[in-house]
């Protein structure tokens, strides 16, 4: 075969039509960028969580336990050669006494030099070095933000009052997202007896942060000291496991980000089938006479493939050097969810990895029409109307087969799980037809539902729509994806919030109160009565571990793998409470409620999912440790808890009349009507009991939607290549139809239409698309929305209609400008102007 | 004088929605080397069905259809299109010509296909005899519908054909264009010693052909034999 010639005839046939192919494949190019900047955000992620893995942790091990460090664990520790370390940390109630503000946050009590590796970055820089010897405060800056704080200012924690020194911008390991949820204040050790906080029953995180003389050892004495120090409930974190347990969770952010990113190239490449399809359409004649002067159907086949692999090529590297660029501005898109400070470098691994992908999978998707180029026959030379008598063969099948493939592929690359990948492959086949299918349905029902006396502009616009070789189905599904991505995206985010503010409507209890000691109870209560709040009484908690269920312990249950109990049962801490009744969000669904104690036997009732997920049934024995005091008792029941609730759930609850002289504090729910009010008690309480922690549901709905906002950012960024992806299709089909929308501006000015009637025209054209296909997506993301709060909340699904109707508007208006942008060339001159020019 | 094309008992039939339609039945004919046959008859009499069948791009339903000695039915697609570019010319009434490419390299195309040299300077040839040298760097678009079919008849000679079919050649111009189109195809068959099939409804240009048939309804009604001509 004489590929020169070939390859003359491609660059012959294409050159008078590169800049509509480039135009097609333009497409692409969004999909690939997104795909080229999600690997080489993963290729930067990798790397900079291997050079700043050390800084993740600040030290070369670290040990961490939630009860009091033992003395002879200590004893032990203490035998590692290095420097150390220690922090005490714990939620509490800070103070601000310039403007009373109140907030619960973490506090981190902390002695020595630590970070040994990273610092505590501050401004002040040199305050996250001297807090600790001069006694002030590190206050995080989303804190000081909130409240107008400023560095110099004071703060109260406890009974202690500290300046501030400096505002934490960051911590080893700390993300934007955890200062949102628990914004840190580190104060020094030698402080913390003196806030008070420090009593019996107060829950505080014990850890030690050591760096070793010999930092190469870090791995093997964490592997020596593991099994003595896991009974004793510490655990150990070394530089290399900090390193793979961040590297672990941002692979799955980037496959996350990629497969979006994917979906995006699919859009893409069904544009470009489509784009081609047509095109290919318009060639019949030229391949017809090409067949006719001797061309095989394999040569004609080969010129237009030529085309498609130089064009695929462009746009890979228009899409290469496009997410190149991109992945320069992802760290400020990702700065509050990543760990570690981003330095993008290029990735030459992404390069060829979009390169290939861009190149295989355009080439796959144009296959699909320039295969049919094989069926032209050169009868097409005599009759015209074989032009429309395109007929598929065998390879189409397995063109269709090899993308499935493709996409198969990909998708088993990025999720290293076959299983996973059958169903994403699967699933993907399912979205794009349903919203096939919701699109089609839409289009036939606005014809068959239009109303036929409206004015002739309406009609012809609506009729536009059905022209032959119409692009209107690919253009509902790729904007209507964008368009379901993001409406779902608004939909999950209001769902959530209205279900943790629907928990509190009414007289629902939005305040809890906790970490009140037996002492002040009676005085917490008063308190909140004379602030005219409602008060049904405290709950008493009682911090203790579980020992053994029936016989097996922590250490048998290691070395017995067939044991259906997961290890966090005995190393977590369980706060149970003791009563004579149920309460309102609980009922027994096997054995007995026993209210009271009776005889030796100690009935405990235990929670129905806990009791199943690690096989404890009814008469089991388990043996608790309350804080020192051995406990045996016997499954009387189990019970069904509504955990929705805002109200005190447990997993354990006791009789009554055993733990009642036990250490242990109280909760108090109770419900204020306003901001106002809640702020004036939250500070009457810290003031008067600093070591109370108050949880405001106002403050848990605002963190919420902050970390929504922040995750829903990254999916916005994504979604939105989808829909440009759409508009750029939009684009195309608008250029691929120009012939024909000539001839009908011309024969509309012709017959007496104005200019501004065959713009309103093609405004209401365009204006269906981006109606048809806005609502496309938005009927999916609501019935997604709809499946899940149904489901998987199981809650009333009532949809804000605002952001849908702002969504809606939007897309319209952004299909009917770009629409219009495109055909003022044909429409704004005169008819036979044009006319000359096409 | 040897027999260039020849037809025996042709049938075509096509299958539309369940249903046979007979388009050629039954056609017996042939054709020497070197002289002119017109096929006439009233629209859809199946004329050009006819003409695509006897130069090989379309196979008939049975029968034989044999060009030079080659009996088309026995040959594949990709086979007939060999055939096409050795021993076949075509002249359609739309032109056909690749709106891609220039008159030069519309010309150029069916000598690049057989691989042949000074391929430039035999389609410049081809172009001068026309009269279009001056415009052979045009496009197809850019020519007038009497350049373009003289284009098309530099492209159909190109190959040195030894059978040249033609489609209604003056079908889309006017009368005066296509008195010369008709005069520079006569004498280019003349001169490069090639058969002349042609579709035509015109009575005058079938006058010029040294055989006239006649079909009617997919059938051979007529068939005579201009005498008048040398």
């Amino acid at each position: 075969m004489d590929v020169k010639w070939l390859i003359k005839m491609a660059w012959r046939d294409s050159r008078r039509n590169f800049s509509r192919l480039l135009l097609f494949i333009s497409s692409v190019i969004l999909g690939i960028a997104a795909l080229v900047s999600i690997f080489s955000l993963s290729d930067t992620l990798s790397r900079e969580i291997d050079e700043q893995a050390a800084a993740l942790i600040g030290a070369d091990l670290e040990f961490n336990s939630n009860k009091t460090i033992s003395p002879a664990a200590i004893k032990f520790i203490d035998s590692i050669k290095g420097k150390r370390s220690e922090q005490k940390s714990f939620s509490s109630m800070v103070y601000f006494p310039s403007n009373g503000g109140t907030r619960l946050i973490q506090v981190r009590a902390i002695d020595g030099e630590y970070p040994y590796y990273g610092s505590l970055d501050t401004r002040p820089l040199e305050a996250g070095k001297t807090f600790r010897k001069n006694n002030t405060a590190l206050v995080d800056k989303s804190l000081l933000m909130q409240f107008g704080i400023k560095v110099g200012d004071s703060v109260r924690i406890g009974e202690q009052g500290y300046i501030i020194s400096g505002s934490l911008e960051g911590a080893p390991g700390q993300t934007g997202i955890s200062a949102s949820v628990a914004p840190v204040v580190y104060i020094p050790l030698s402080t913390l007896e003196k806030t008070g906080l420090v009593q019996k029953g107060s829950r505080i995180s014990y850890t030690f942060y050591y760096k070793l003389d010999n930092p190469k050892l870090a791995p093997k004495l964490a592997d020596k000291l593991e099994p003595a120090l896991r009974t004793e409930g510490i655990d150990i974190d070394t530089i290399e496991s900090k390193k793979e347990e961040t590297a672990r969770s941002f692979r799955d952010l980037a496959r996350f980000l990629s497969l979006i990113g994917f979906i995006a190239l699919l859009l893409g490449c069904i544009g470009v089938a489509s784009a081609i399809h047509i095109y290919i359409r318009e060639k019949i004649a030229s391949i017809a006479v090409l067949r006719c002067l001797g061309a095989t159907s394999n040569q004609a086949f080969l010129i237009f493939l030529i085309q498609i692999i130089v064009i695929g090529l462009i746009g890979s590297i228009a899409g290469v050097l496009l997410g190149t660029v991109i992945h320069q501005f992802l760290p400020v898109v990702l700065e509050d969810i990543l760990p570690v400070e981003l330095h993008p470098v290029m990735s030459w691994s992404a390069v060829w990895k979009g390169l290939l992908l861009g190149l295989t999978i355009s080439i796959l998707f144009a296959l699909s029409p320039l295969v049919s180029i094989r069926r032209i026959s050169p009868l097409n030379t005599l009759r015209m109307s074989y032009q429309h008598e395109l007929k598929r063969d065998y390879l189409n099948i397995l063109v269709y087969l090899l993308i499935v493939i493709l996409i198969f592929l990909f998708t088993r690359m990025q999720l290293k799980n076959w299983r996973e990948a059958v169903f994403f492959t699967a699933g993907v086949i399912i979205a794009f037809g349903a919203l096939t299918l919701i699109a089609k349905a839409l289009m036939w029902a606005t014809r068959r539902f239009f109303p036929a006396s409206w004015s002739y502009l309406w009609r012809q616009g609506l009729s536009n729509l059905y022209r032959p070789n119409n692009q209107t189905t690919i253009l509902l599904v790729s904007i209507g994806l964008g368009t379901a991505l993001i409406s779902t995206l608004i939909l999950i985010q209001s769902l959530l919030l209205n279900r943790v503010s629907l928990s509190s409507s009414g007289n629902q209890p939005n305040i809890v109160l906790f970490d009140i000691q037996t002492a002040h109870r009676e005085q917490v209560m008063e308190l909140t009565r004379q602030q005219g709040l409602e008060v049904n009484g405290t709950v008493p908690i009682v911090n203790m571990r579980l020992e053994s269920i029936n016989n097996i312990t922590a250490q048998s249950l290691e070395k017995d793998s067939t044991i259906k109990i997961q290890p966090w049962v005995f190393s977590r801490e369980y706060r149970a409470t003791f009563r004579d009744s149920l309460i309102s969000s609980e009922k027994i669904t096997k054995g007995k409620w026993t209210g009271k104690a009776e005889g030796d036997q100690i009935k405990v009732s235990i929670e129905e999912g806990y009791a199943t997920r690690n096989d404890i049934r009814i008469g089991d024995t388990l043996t608790f440790n309350v804080q020192g005091a051995i406990m045996r008792t016997i499954v009387g029941s189990y019970r069904k808890v509504d955990w929705n609730r805002i109200q005190t759930n447990f997993l354990v609850v006791f009789p009554s009349g055993v733990l009642e002289n036990a250490p242990q504090f109280h909760v108090l729910l109770t419900h204020v009507p306003s901001v106002e009010a809640s702020a004036k008690f939250q500070q009457a309480l810290v003031k008067s009991f600093p070591n109370i922690s108050v949880i405001d549901l106002g403050l848990v709905l605002s963190i919420l939607d902050d970390i929504l906002s922040k995750i829903g950012f990254v999916i916005r960024f994504m979604a939105g290549f989808c829909i440009i992806t759409g508009l750029i299709v939009l684009i195309a089909s608008v250029l691929i139809s120009k012939y024909q929308r000539v001839q009908e501006s011309v024969l509309l000015r012709t017959l007496g239409a104005d200019r501004k009637q065959v713009y309103m025209i093609n405004a209401i054209e365009y204006f269906f698309i981006g109606a048809l296909a806005a609502t496309t997506g938005i009927v999916l993301s609501l019935l997604g929305a709809w499946a899940l709060a149904r489901f998987s909340f199981d809650m009333n699904f009532e949809p804000e209609p605002l952001p849908l109707i702002i969504i809606f508007l939007s897309i319209c208006f952004l299909t009917v400008i770009i629409g219009l942008m495109n055909i003022r060339t044909i429409v704004s001159r005169s008819p036979l102007e044009i006319l000359r020019q096409e | 004088m040897n027999t260039i094309l020849r037809t025996e008992q042709v049938r075509k039939t096509y299958t539309s929605a369940g249903k046979t339609l007979s388009v050629l039945d039954d056609i017996n004919f042939d054709v020497a080397e070197g002289s002119s046959l017109a096929i006439i008859g009233p629209s859809g009499s199946g004329k050009t069905t006819l003409l695509g069948l006897c130069a090989g791009l379309d196979s008939a339903t049975s029968g034989s259809v044999i060009l030079n000695n080659i009996r088309l039915e026995t040959l594949n697609e990709d086979e007939r299109a060999a055939v096409r570019n050795k021993y076949v010319g075509f002249i359609f009434q739309n032109f056909q010509l690749l709106p891609t490419l220039t008159a030069l390299e519309n010309v150029m195309v069916p000598l690049e296909l057989r691989r042949e040299k000074n391929i430039r300077s035999r389609a410049i040839e081809l172009l001068e005899k026309v009269g279009l040298a001056d415009r052979s760097h045009h496009y197809p678009i850019q020519l007038s519908g009497g350049e373009q079919q003289r284009v098309s008849l530099a492209r159909a000679f190109s190959n040195t054909p030894k059978i040249l079919f033609a489609d209604e050649p003056t079908g889309n111009l006017d009368a005066e264009t296509s008195e010369k189109i008709e005069t520079l195809l006569f004498n280019l068959n003349r001169d490069a010693g090639t058969t002349l099939i042609l579709v035509t409804h015109n009575a005058e240009l079938a006058a010029r052909t040294n055989k006239i048939i006649r079909i009617k309804g997919g059938k051979l009604v007529e068939e005579k034999t201009n005498t008048l001509l040398p």
